[in-house]
């Protein structure tokens, strides 16, 4: 049971630090320019490919620096040859426009690496487990996942925090008009969140690749979940999101370790469960089993009694 | 210094300003006029480029029509906005540092200027500006325009929905910064403020200008103030 405890939590941390670095571009975009951008998980996937195929060449740790830099870089040149061009026929061309970046990506990718899963690699280094603990082992790469993503996200908060430009950032977002209107160049701060923002999810993918797996499916694997916890942080909320990251990665994580099932429960009240029973499938569905279903089902439930989101603040 | 001419601005399809022309001299206060919705705020937000628009704005003997606001701003031309769009969530001074264009340069106007002509602002420098009252939110915005240290100043409605007192330190304010040599393009209800500060008016109707002239002929002709201003 402790142990259980113990490793879902880790797990739990991890997998929501993942899910934060993701969610925050993602979260830093819309609150500043009002788009959702639905292609943020295809650059996350592409940074995995770029990671591979870099690090086939160079070795992993150059896949994980340059990869979210091209990115990152690719992103800034969406934003500034396609979306501001978009921007002026409103929000519903700009959501088809990504929409669109999203399908191509998806496409490129499958055009370029094929279908199948890549064998993108941890390095040796970072191979095998850190602590074991009750017999289970704790796995390097996934304390490695954690540093990163801590690290990154201090990173983004001092800078947001301590510098003039993180200053003209915050004070963009919800406001850009006004901020323009003082002599700040909107136009290259939005470039340069958009290509931060996608950097970010480039730096998930490269991170990620290696456990969950490098394939033409990633991005529509973790894209659900990473609008379930923008929605339900608030969008446009970096605070909201990091909550809602942890929350849904720990949730996740426990729902999955924990085998019950709710005949487990009926049990404990003296009530047995057999396949004669009224509705047998579903009580004897573990909770493990619907899992994945838990975040969408905390989207739902969220949107129906705060639909700002827990930290919410942009109305429109 | 500021030369609108022809100026059509759009919301969408709905055509507001129909060939609006004015001019602001240097150092000048001069008042724009009309009842609500005839297109005041319009005019100065298409100068900004905040809203679609057509036609010629030449500043400090440049067209600037077809800049973006940052560009526009970073002439020397600043806005004050009708609704008091001070950022909610940032403090005071933060409100007035994000004012600065350019840290490495001096401008007339500093930090410590805005805090010593305004103390409660002082008093609240660590605080959310959305915390502040409508008054002290005016000010903000007011000297958060000039720590860009412009050569005009766009103020949209400063006034509107204060106390008497407050009012009247706006009012100081504005005799202030033209004291300065800024010149100023004032839109405003209150016509004892407009009369009392501004050399020249100029009076709009359904998005065109149908009056213009100075501050005392304004005050003897009776007729445009029943026919465009009297509600
Ligand atoms: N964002 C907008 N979208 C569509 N129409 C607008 C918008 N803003 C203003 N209008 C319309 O443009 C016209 C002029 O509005 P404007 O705000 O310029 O008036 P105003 O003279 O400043 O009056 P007041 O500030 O008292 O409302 C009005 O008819 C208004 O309905
Ligand atoms: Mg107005």
């Amino acid at each position: 049971m402790f142990e259980t405890i113990i490793f879902s939590l880790l797990n739990g941390l991890v997998y929501g630090l993942l899910l934060f670095l993701l969610s925050s571009g993602l979260t830093l975009i819309f609150s500043m320019m009002g788009v959702l951008n639905l292609a943020h998980a295809g650059f996350y996937m592409l940074s995995a490919y770029f990671a591979y195929s870099i690090s086939i060449h160079l070795g992993f740790w150059y896949g994980l620096l340059f990869a979210p830099l091209i990115v990152g870089f690719i992103g800034a040149m969406v934003e500034r040859y396609g979306l501001r061009k978009v921007h002026k026929f409103g929000h519903v061309p700009e959501l088809i426009f990504t929409f669109g970046v999203a399908f191509l990506l998806e496409e490129l990718v499958q055009f370029v690496w094929g279908r199948n899963q890549l064998a993108y690699n941890k390095p040796e280094i970072l191979e095998g487990s850190l602590f074991t603990l009750f017999g289970a082992d704790f796995p390097i790469y996934k304390m490695f996942m954690l540093i990163v993503s801590v690290v990154i996200f201090i990173i983004l908060l001092s800078v947001l925090k301590y510098t003039r430009t993180g200053l003209i950032i915050r004070a963009a977002v919800g406001h850009p008009n006004v901020v323009g209107m003082l002599g700040h160049n909107v136009p290259l701060i939005f470039m340069v969140t958009f290509g931060v923002g996608t950097a970010l999810a480039g730096i998930a993918g490269a991170i990620a690749g290696p456990v969950l797996g490098t394939y033409p499916g990633m991005a529509s694997g973790l894209g659900g979940i990473m609008f379930v916890v923008v929605i339900f942080g608030g969008l446009g909320s970096l605070g909201g999101a990091f909550i809602a990251s942890l929350m849904i990665g720990l949730i996740q994580t426990f729902a999955i370790a924990i085998d019950a099932s709710l005949s487990d429960v009926f049990l404990l009240m003296d009530i047995v469960i057999t396949e004669q029973t009224f509705m047998y499938d579903i009580w004897v569905t573990s909770l493990s089993q619907v899992a994945p279903l838990i975040p969408y089902l905390m989207m739902v439930v969220m949107l129906i009694f705060r639909p700002a989101g827990l930290m919410g603040a942009r109305e429109s | 210094m500021l030369k609108v001419k022809d100026l059509h601005a759009f919301y969408g399809k709905s055509h507001i300003l129909q060939g609006v022309s004015f001019e602001v001299g240097k150092g000048e206060i001069v008042s724009l006029l009309g009842r609500n919705g005839v297109g005041r705020s319009t005019t100065v937000n298409a100068i900004m480029g905040d809203v679609d628009r057509t036609g010629s704005i030449v500043f400090n003997g440049e067209e600037i029509a077809g800049l973006d606001a940052y560009q526009i701003s970073r002439k020397g031309l600043a806005i004050v906005l009708e609704n008091r769009s001070v950022f909610p969530a940032l403090s005071v001074r933060e409100n007035l540092i994000l004012g600065v264009k350019d840290m490495r340069k001096v401008g007339r106007w500093k930090i410590e200027d805005m805090f010593e002509m305004f103390p409660s602002l002082a008093r609240r420098a660590d605080v959310p500006a959305g915390a502040l009252s409508g008054g002290e939110q005016q000010m903000l915005v007011m000297c958060r325009a000039l720590m860009g240290d412009p050569d005009l100043i766009m103020v949209d409605e400063p006034t509107e929905g204060l106390a008497p007192k407050v009012v009247e330190q706006v009012a100081d304010l504005l005799t202030e910064i033209a004291k300065r040599g800024i010149s100023i393009l004032l839109i405003e209800q209150k016509l004892t403020i407009a009369l009392k500060i501004s050399a020249r008016i100029y009076v709009m109707g359904h998005g065109r200008i149908v009056y213009q002239g100075t501050s005392s002929d304004f005050e003897n002709n009776k007729q445009v103030r029943k026919d465009w201003l009297e509600v």
